[in-house]
């Protein structure tokens, strides 16, 4: 089906939710609320003549300064069986930050949330394991909101867990002395 | 003595990040009970240096360079993703030429890692004579690409808009008689192993994935391939020049490590096929773009045509009209090595993405290592990371 042609599907179907659509080189994305976007999805994987099986990727994006709600939370779909793509993106504030798992839907999703939570901060309400994936457990921040510097400000500084490892290393070799 | 007797004891055991089978930095945490294990916990990250966040600094050309860093082994089919994403997104039209040599370089690059795969993998499962021949052949291909590009793996030799520079025919001699030869190599390291009763032993029936699980995993390339889905960005969304050649997608039957080796053995004849009909239909002309990117951009080289935005309904705020025009969006995505790899570029107007995120295969297929590996044993965990082929640095990014 053409990617147009879902896009005015679905915005018939749920008209309350979805906000607007774009195409933009024959691809189509379509942007919705975030409270019953799991509902969409479902309906997007299990409808015939849909059939998105296959979750491409999973990601956030972060507007800061230009627009409210801060985050977009993006899902790309291929349907294997139809041979087609579509873009949705839900839209995410910052002061409630979070939005349904989709785990259920797509195993993909697990880690991708993970990671989605691991860079912006947004939790993924059921989501079975919710925890930093690229960076250390203990990392302040979220790297890729706007907000995040691309330089380190701690300067000449060290991390403060480096620093630790450091220490304790230390300790153990002088003690092994 | 009786049973009761006996102690039963749950082991941890980590498994890297420094072993040398786990192919890079790859840390299992892996609860046993005897030889079986329980629970597999996989940590990544340890090779994160944060592309996404740093090409939000650099300007389009300036990224290009990163791209090869994503997935070190087969970097010329980073850079084709990334610059079949950028032209994507401004509209512009590569010429013929290029396009051929992109998808030759592609296909190289293919070939590349796939030995580079199918070394490592054998010499983890035992089979230690294929490494060596492997490799040989990989050596021969890398002074290929030093030729071109001047480097051997972090190549960077696609531009947005075409090639750095044209090959000649010195080069494509050197190619055609490596191609000529190759299928008969392949068929060298198949004698290997092929029948070999300690390959067959460790690799049929040893992490099956069955083909609703593979599209519900997530799983791409190869390894969704190996479970009989028949699933290829060549094929699906064409990109370059694979409209115009012609090519066999191979696929699998049980989804076993063995089903996905031999979709990956097979994968190597089609990439010689697909070299050879590049070289033979290589066409005269430019190789660059009238409108391609240059390093020394001006503030604002976009031109993105805004009729190509078409919003309808729902729009009547101007805010978010501006908001609409500001900030256009593309996914575009080829087929790497290890499955499929895209670029989601997110562009605001100025020289610099506003965000770019990569999705790489081996992150997702990392993922799925511990429903591969409960239950199965230790040394079936060597097996099964060998098969689904990840490279971490592309994995951590």
């Amino acid at each position: 089906m053409n990617p147009a042609e879902i896009v005015k599907k679905i915005s018939e179907k749920f008209s309350e939710e979805v906000l607007w659509f774009v195409c933009f080189r024959d691809e189509c994305s379509i942007v919705l609320k975030k409270e019953k976007v799991k509902e969409i999805l479902r309906y997007l994987k299990n409808t015939p003549g849909l059939e998105f099986d296959y979750l491409v990727d999973l990601t956030a994006v972060d507007y800061l300064g230009f627009r409210e709600p801060r985050f977009d939370v993006v899902y790309h779909l291929t349907s294997i069986k139809h041979r087609h793509r579509i873009r949705v993106k839900a839209q995410v504030p910052e002061k409630d930050c979070c939005i349904d798992s989709v785990t259920d839907l797509w195993a993909t999703a697990n880690w991708f949330e993970r990671e989605c939570f691991d860079m912006f901060g947004i939790h993924f309400n059921g989501h079975p394991d919710l925890r930093r994936i690229l960076m250390p457990e203990d990392w302040k921040g979220f790297p890729l909101r706007k907000d995040y510097p691309v330089r380190s400000d701690l300067g000449d500084g060290e991390w403060e867990t480096y620093k630790e490892l450091k220490e304790t290393a230390k300790a153990w070799k002088e003690n092994a002395e | 003595m009786q049973n009761n007797d006996i102690k039963v004891k749950e082991l941890t055991v980590n498994m890297g990040p420094q072993h040398p089978a786990t192919h890079g930095v790859l840390r299992l945490v892996l609860e046993l009970e005897g030889e079986v294990i329980k629970k597999c916990i996989p940590h990544i990250g340890y090779l994160h240096r944060g592309i996404e966040k740093l090409s939000e600094d650099l300007t389009y050309v300036q990224s290009l360079p990163l791209t090869d860093r994503i997935d070190y082994l087969s970097s010329m089919v980073n850079n084709v993703g990334f610059c079949v994403a950028v032209e994507k997104l401004m509209g512009i039209e590569v010429p013929e030429r290029a396009k051929f040599i992109r998808t030759m370089m592609a296909e190289m690059a293919r070939i590349c890692s796939h030995l580079v795969w199918i070394a490592t993998h054998a010499l983890d499962i035992g089979a230690m004579t294929v490494f060596l021949y492997a490799m040989r052949d990989r050596e021969e291909l890398l002074e290929m690409f030093e030729m071109v590009s001047g480097a051997r793996l972090t190549v960077s030799y696609p531009r947005v808009g075409g090639v750095r520079c044209d090959i000649n025919n010195r080069f494509l001699d050197k190619l055609y008689n490596f191609i000529e030869k190759f299928p008969k190599k392949v068929e060298e390291y198949e004698t290997l192993i092929n029948r070999n009763r300690i390959w067959l032993k460790r690799t049929k029936g040893v992490g099956v994935i069955t083909a609703q699980e593979a599209i519900n995993w997530g799983l791409t390339g190869p390894t969704l391939r190996g479970s009989g889905v028949y699933y290829d960005v060549r094929k699906f969304f064409p990109y370059d020049a694979y409209e115009k050649v012609d090519f066999d997608v191979p696929v699998g039957k049980n989804g076993d490590v063995y089903d996905r080796y031999r979709c990956r053995m097979l994968e190597f004849r089609q990439s010689a096929r697909i070299i050879k009909q590049c070289i033979e239909k290589l066409p005269e002309g430019p190789i660059l773009a009238d409108n391609a990117l240059r390093i020394r951009m001006p503030e604002s080289p976009l031109k993105i045509d805004k009729k190509d935005i078409i919003f309808e309904i729902y729009i009547e705020d101007k805010q978010i009209q501006e908001f609409i025009q500001k900030f256009t969006e593309v996914y575009a995505s080829v087929e790497a090595p290890r499955g499929e790899l895209g670029f989601y570029i997110v562009c605001d107007d100025s020289s610099k993405p506003y965000r770019m995120r990569v999705r790489a295969p081996s992150f997702v297929h990392a993922g799925v290592l511990p429903k591969l590996c409960e239950g199965s044993l230790v040394a079936d965990v060597i097996a099964n990371i060998g098969s689904i082929d990840i490279v971490l640095g592309e994995c951590d990014r």
